[in-house]
């Protein structure tokens, strides 16, 4: 936290980043030499942007170390498939592994960096991404909450507001939980957020100070380092 | 004991009405197509049947549920867009299901295979899914007790079995084959492609044929 830090200094684009621009983003704040599992949809974008010169080795829950780019023509193969059940390639120096295996490298700590999806997450990083809690839908949770609980640092791809334009950063959840106190930074079209358990502070905005930000936001957001302070 | 049989129907004539089946597969791959048909062929019924989804189109799983055979589904991810006879069959009220997060249904099934009565685990800790079962903090993080998910029968897929009953897979076909074949009390194996004894390198097994009980080769 640095106290010379402005409204001014967090704001890095005048307007608000797309899913591609999100996406590089993020994908540029991934350290090199990291394991890395990018969920289902919006996360899955990342892999675009990835350089190879990063060294990032992508994990698929459903076993394998180095995955590489969705399959294309004669590439595809029925056997090899990501979590999404799209096909992809293997990278050389791939690693084939059981289900359980698979959950123990998430679990187990091993990842450095996991990708979500989020319907909301809290002021102090609890997750709900699986469930929307209507009486009628089936519920369905996959590896969501493995995900969640066992990455080094969980990343959250969102749009800031709901289609009705809510905030999906809330004071607390009222969609069912995924995970407690599991999210660690929050990359929106708005806004990069670094949550935990002293609340929410905020890296960088984008096409909004972080007055305008606040104003959209119902939990008190504090200005984090400025980028590249 | 270790039988190689001739045909998917011999393969599954031992399977009792109220049995407990674990399938293996993740999508379509590693997923015993051909076993499953038999399953259904053969009229065992009122099962509970273990695998990640719970159907995907008008073929394997999903037929066995229309028909109504199964009575309670243990799965991670039974909702998907072709998931339609599933989805019919629960919301009326026909079919029982137990929701279990992946890598808790992977490490369950495990556990069944290796003997252990359970574990604690953090995954689904203050979440709905650990809602009446057993919590520790341990290490300074919420835990949940998970049960071992025992098997009357597993149905799985490999690439190759030996003489032996030794087992390989092909990428990402392999998924729950190998905990599956541990933790079921009768495992029944479709292969491409059976070898003689000594034919799979012993340093490449995946799966030990102390595992296996059935095996017929799928063409």
């Amino acid at each position: 936290m640095s106290p010379q830090t402005t409204s001014q200094d967090l704001q890095t684009s005048d307007k608000p980043l797309g899913r591609d621009d999100l996406a590089r983003m993020v994908a540029k704040d991934i350290a090199a030499g990291s394991f890395v599992n990018l969920g289902i949809g919006q996360p899955t974008l990342v892999s675009n942007y990835l350089l190879p010169e990063q060294n990032i080795t992508l994990h698929t829950e459903n076993g394998m170390l180095g995955m590489g780019p969705e399959a294309v023509g004669d590439e595809i193969d029925g056997d090899l498939i990501n979590a999404g059940k799209i096909p992809v390639t293997e990278l050389p120096g791939a690693s084939y592994f059981h289900h359980a295996d698979s959950f123990a490298i998430m679990r187990g700590g091993h990842l450095d960096i996991c990708v979500l999806g989020a319907f909301q997450v809290s002021a102090t990083g609890d997750l709900a991404n699986w469930h929307t809690g209507a009486p009628d839908a089936i519920p369905a949770v996959g590896g969501a909450m493995d995900l969640a609980t066992g990455a080094k640092d969980v990343f959250v791809m969102m749009t800031l507001l709901t289609r009705d334009g809510a905030s999906k950063i809330v004071e607390a959840c009222t969609y069912p939980l995924t995970g407690i106190g599991c999210v660690t930074r929050v990359y929106t079209d708005k806004a990069v957020f670094l949550t935990g358990p002293d609340g929410v502070s905020v890296r960088e905005t984008f096409g909004c100070t972080l007055e305008e930000l606040q104003d959209l936001v119902p939990v008190p957001l504090k200005a984090g380092p400025a980028v590249g302070l | 004991m270790l039988n190689f049989v001739d045909s998917v129907g011999e393969a599954v004539a031992g399977i009792e009405d109220g049995s407990t089946v674990m399938i293996g597969g993740f999508g379509n791959a590693g997923q015993p197509f051909e076993l499953i048909d038999a399953l259904m062929d053969c009229g065992a019924t009122d099962l509970t049947v273990v695998n990640n989804n719970a159907g995907q189109g008008d073929q394997g799983l999903a037929l066995l549920i229309k028909e109504g055979r199964v009575k309670k589904m243990i799965c991670s991810f039974p909702r998907q867009s072709d998931s339609w006879h599933f989805d019919e069959k629960y919301k009326a009220g026909e079919i029982e299901l137990e929701l279990v997060p992946q890598g808790n249904l992977a490490e369950r099934i495990r556990a069944a295979g290796a003997g252990i009565g359970g574990f604690f685990t953090p995954t689904g800790y203050g979440t709905m899914l650990a809602e009446g079962k057993e919590t520790r903090i341990i290490d300074g993080r919420g835990q949940v007790f998970e049960t071992p998910i025992h098997a009357d029968v597993a149905l799985i897929k490999a690439l190759k079995a030996d003489g032996k009953g030794n087992l390989v897979y092909r990428k990402t076909a392999r998924n729950f084959g190998p905990i599956m074949a541990a933790a079921a009390k009768h495992t029944v194996v479709q292969v491409s492609e059976i070898v003689a004894a000594g034919g799979l390198d012993p340093e490449n097994i995946v799966t030990p044929g102390i595992y296996v009980n059935s095996i017929v080769k799928v063409a």
